[in-house]
Formats: structure tokens, sequence, C-alpha cells
């Protein structure tokens, strides 16, 4: 394991950040810290970093304990939200930073940032100032500035939140791409399900400064291990009193034996997919929603007011609601 | 690049709209106000700046060039001068060190008092410096200041002497340098610096090179306001010098002595002097301030 989380707490006043957190990550894995806005995920991160100091618990990197160490002394690479550029230095000077305030000969500095560049795709833009780059070039100035030290682990957060949609994207393929060149221990912060479902070999669930879930993300897609986990990592609709994933359910026009009946409600059409709701006959039932693809609901011909009939696709993952407390 | 498609990934389009006018009869009034309040500031400030500076400067040297060479090869004269910039270079020096440590300390962390702290600094721009003089002289009285009595023991007095001159102009410019930087340091933020510091740079290292960059045109600014507020000031260090002609006179204390023993031509050269180098601060500093926005929006 590169990195060992035991029992880590924090707290900013009277609101609790992280809660007795234990968190293993291992050694040459990208790992996705997930979990929605102000859970934690983020302090975690800082913590591992040493930005931040934990009011209890324990921090070890690479088997060595890094709780009380200041951050330069931890040899972790970290990438900031909003890029934290050295506005008055060029690209090349920004990435050169950490060897050269390691006195590392000057020969050395600079073969090593041309290589870099190369990896990041900023050659040509040695010279130019952070000021003149798009949002997504500085991202891999910093993540070519923060490699040039050779740390134990990276460490992202929230590294593509600041930038639009499309660029958003390409660089996440990139990333992945990247660590399998690298394979530098990486643990990047998102609140983004899409995002760690695509790019992570491994994901951590946080939720309210504690950890729901970790494991792989068809474990955690598949086998959720609560009911926040399934509502946060994608859509989900009731149906027979359980939580369910709209694409689970199938739609037929016939009765069938192990089907529930129900009349269609509403049909809304996004895109390629069609959401489809359904109110299920028995009165006790609450109203499902189903997503088609678009073709299949064009097969199908239903439309609001027909009756059909619903079923769960053998192996889908299920989940009994928790009554509202 | 990919296919699938969600509420996330619509991107998010800036629409340039037009710039809505008014009718025409709008604009024309407004145009109207414009002029009026233009011609407000320009004779408000020609009244009570513009006119009365030209003045001096006229004054100097509506008797040729002759007493202002005099003036300037008089000893009291260059002494007065001497003393002055050795208490504003003081007051430089002084100020900026405190005003960068106060500055960071105000930004970056938080501490019980640190409000009081924060109306403190304040506090020499709003009271007279002829309190601020009168303070000090209740310090370092050599009678019953608290400093000055064991102070004058040993041998050292502050009171009516460079010391004294040094502390009173460094108290009044004490905020302007410190009111510069904590919106700069604010604007600037912590992470540069922390990613300084997970890249291996210690405190010093960090703060010579990111934070000093990062502050360096709000400092430079700072610094010829502290310049310029120092060389002219002039209340405090009357109460605290003693004005002792030739000894602690500074260039404004000398200026009002030679005024009242009617050496006008003397004083309104010394005057133009510091006129002078006033208004070079004030042009330095514009040039700083333009070139520091340019910086930060390109």
């Amino acid at each position: 394991m590169s990195i060992e989380i035991k029992g880590v707490g924090k707290r900013f006043g009277s609101f609790v950040a992280l809660d007795d957190v234990n968190v293993s990550i291992p050694t040459g894995q990208l790992t996705a810290l997930l979990g929605p806005s102000g859970g934690g995920k983020s302090t975690l991160l800082r913590i591992i970093a040493g930005l931040e100091d934990a009011d209890e618990g324990q921090v070890f990197i690479e088997g060595v304990e890094a709780t009380g160490l200041p951050a330069q002394k931890r040899n972790v690479g970290f990438v900031f939200q909003h890029y934290a550029a050295f506005k008055h230095m060029t690209v090349a000077k920004n990435v050169a930073f950490g060897l050269e305030i390691r006195k590392r000969p000057k020969e050395e500095i600079r073969a090593r940032v041309d290589e870099l560049l190369k990896l990041v795709h900023l050659s040509p833009f040695a010279d130019r100032l952070p000021s003149q780059l798009s949002g997504g070039q500085r991202q891999r100035m910093a993540l070519a500035r923060a490699l040039a030290v050779e740390p134990k682990v990276l460490l992202l957060d929230e590294p593509f939140g600041a930038l639009d949609a499309q660029v958003r994207k390409e660089l996440r393929t990139w990333l992945r791409r990247l660590h399998d060149e690298v394979h530098v221990t990486t643990v990047f912060v998102t609140h983004d399900q899409e995002e760690a479902l695509e790019v992570a070999d491994d994901i951590v669930v946080i939720n309210q400064g504690r950890v729901e879930q970790a494991g792989t993300p068809d474990q955690i897609y598949d086998a959720p291990a609560s009911e926040f986990v399934m509502r946060f990592l994608g859509p989900t609709t009731e149906f027979a009193g359980d939580v369910v994933r709209p694409h689970d359910i199938q739609v037929l026009s016939i009765a069938v034996r192990d089907g529930v009946r129900a009349t269609v409600t509403q049909v809304q059409r996004v895109g390629h997919e069609v959401r489809l709701s359904a109110q299920p006959a028995a009165a006790s039932g609450s109203e499902t929603v189903v997503s088609l693809a678009r073709g299949h609901h064009r097969d199908l011909g239903v439309d609001v007011g027909d009756t059909v009939w619903l079923r769960l696709t053998p192996g889908s993952s299920r989940m009994a609601t928790t009554p509202a407390r | 690049m990919c296919c699938s498609g969600g509420w996330r990934d619509v991107a998010e389009t800036s629409v340039a709209r037009p710039i809505a006018r008014g009718p025409r009869g709008q604009v024309g009034a407004q145009g109207a106000t414009k002029h009026l309040l233009r011609w407000v500031a320009i004779v408000y400030v020609a009244l009570l700046v513009a006119w009365p500076v030209t003045l001096v400067f006229w004054n100097t040297f509506a008797e040729g060039l002759q007493p202002v060479i005099e003036t300037f090869t008089d000893p009291l004269v260059l002494n007065s001068l001497r003393l002055t910039a050795i208490a504003a270079a003081w007051s430089v020096v002084l100020n900026t060190a405190f005003g960068v440590t106060v500055s960071m300390l105000l930004v970056r962390y938080e501490f019980p008092g640190k409000r009081l702290l924060n109306a403190l600094v304040d506090l020499p721009l709003s009271v007279s410096p002829i309190v601020v003089g009168l303070s000090i002289v209740l310090v370092y009285s050599t009678t019953n200041g608290w400093f000055g009595a064991p102070l004058a023991n040993a041998g050292f007095h502050v009171l009516f002497s460079t010391p004294a001159i040094v502390l009173a102009t460094t108290f009044v410019a004490m905020p302007l340098i410190i009111r510069e930087l904590v919106p700069v340091l604010q604007e600037v933020g912590v992470d540069q610096e922390q990613a300084a510091r997970s890249l291996g740079a210690s405190f010093p290292q960090t703060f010579r090179r990111i934070t000093i960059p990062a502050i360096r045109w709000g400092l430079l600014y700072g610094i010829v306001l502290c310049l310029a507020r120092s060389i002219g000031e002039f209340g405090a260090v009357k109460v605290v010098s003693g004005n002792l002609i030739g000894q602690t006179q500074t260039a404004t204390l000398m200026v009002e002595q030679l005024y009242f023993d009617f050496d006008q031509e003397k004083a309104f050269a010394i005057s133009s002097l510091l006129a002078v180098i006033s208004i070079i601060a004030i042009i330095t500093v514009s040039l700083l301030r333009a070139r520091a926005e340019s910086r930060s929006h390109s």
C-alpha cells in the first residue's frame, strides 16, 4: 500500500470535515476520492499532502509515517483546481522550480524539463507565461511541475473542475493515458461520478466525512454498499419497493408473469434517450422512471395512457429503500 | 469527442450581448452631466492644488537662479536635507520590513486580536501628527518617560536627536505599505505558496521566490507612497526634534523657519525641491500602477 490513512479526523470549528477515516491506497494505481461537495474529500487529500493538519489519526506514505511532516518534506506532487501557476515565471521555469529548489545540476534540469514538456505536449510553449496559456494547458503545466520532482505520490484536487466540459473530457482521457505511461501512485478528488468511473482503477466514496465504500469502479457500481453510493453513482428510480437503475428496467407491451402492470404517465425525449414515467397499478407503488434507447422506444410504440408491464433485468443491482428518517 | 451526453456535458457558452444604448436625448443629457462634472473637478483641483503649487515654483525662480543656487549651497540647508533623507530612508526600511510582516500576518493567519491590530495599523492615518509627536515625547522623555529615563542613563538620547525624528517619521508613514499590500496578498491567495511548499521549498525560499515576486508591484507602490509621506512629515517631527538649527532641523522644519525669518526665497526653493520629489513619486507610482494592472490583465 502506498498511502495508509488510519483513524484521521478533522474539524473546522464545530463542522466535522473528517470522522475516523481509514483508507488504503494501492501503489501504482489511479485512485479517485469521489463524493459530494463539502464531504471532506479535498480535506483528506490536503492532509495527505501536508497542506492541512489532521486533528487525530496517522498518515503513512510508502510505509513511512508522514503525520507530523511539513509539506515540503513529503515529496508529494500536488495539483490544484485553479492551477496555482507561478505567474511571474515562464512555463519552463514553473516546471523547473522543484528541481532548482533541490539544487540539481543545470544540465540535468534542462533535460528533465524538456522531457516533461514533451510528455504534457507543451514543448512549443516553454518560454510563454502562464497567462498566455489556456486553462487546459495551465493544468498540464501544473502536472508536469508536480511530476518533475519524481514524487512518491501525485495528488490532484478537482484537477479538471475549472475547465469547460469538452476540455475536461479530453484531459481526463489524457490523464488516464499519462498514468499508464508514468505509473506514479495517483489520487484525484472529484465530485463527478462519470469522471471517477471512466478514469480510476479504484474509487473511494466519501460522504459527510466518512468513507462510504472503497473498491473498483465495477464493485462500486454493481454492488453499492449503501443507498447513498447507489444514488450517487448514477440515476436511480424506485421499483417494487427497491432502488434500481432506470436502465435496468425492461418495458413490455404484453403481459408477462413476473411483470408489474403500470400506466405510462409521461414520455420525455432527451437526445438519444427516452425517459418514460409509469405508475404501477398497485395502489402502494410509487412512480417508476425507465430509461430506454430511442430506437427501442420507437419499436415499443407506447405513449401516455398506455398500459405496460415492467420487470427488472436479471442480475441488476437493487437495494431496499430506507424508510424516510 | 465522447458520445455519452448528459447535463454535465453542456458546454458553457458566453453570449456576447450588444451594448444597450439609450435614446438619443438620454445620451445628450449624460454628455452634459459628464461635461459639468469634468469642469467641477478641474476647477476644484486647479484652485486647491495646481495653482498654489505652481506659485511656489514661480516664486522660486522669480528672482532668477542666483537665490536657488545660494539656497542649495547653504550648509544649514544641506544639513536639513541630509536629515530628511536619513529619516525617510529609515522610515522606508523599517516600514517595508514591518509592513510585509504585518500584512502577511493579517492576511494569512487567524489569531485573537486580529481586528484590533487591523484598526491600530490605521491609527497613524487618522490621528494628527502632533498627537504622534506628543506621544513619543511621553514615552522617551528623559525625566518621566518609560523608556526615556533608562535610555538616558545608558547614555542614549532619543528626544531632540535623530532617533526621535526617525521614530516620528516611521510612525506617521506606517500604514501606507500595509494598506497597499493587504489587498494584493488577498488577491494573490495561498495556492502558489502551497504549490511551492509541496515542491519542496522552505518558508524563506517560498517567500523570496514566490511571495515577493507576486506582490512586487504593490510593494513598490507602497514604498514610493511611504517615501513621499516621510519626506513631507512636519508636525510630529516638529514636536520631537526640538527644531535645533543645523542639528535636528529637517527640510520641512527649515522651510517653516526660513519663511518666518522673512527668508522667503530660500523657503520657496526648498519647497520646490520637496514638491518636485513628490511629483516624481506620483508619476512613478502611476506608471507602476499602470504596469501592475496591465500585468494582471494580460
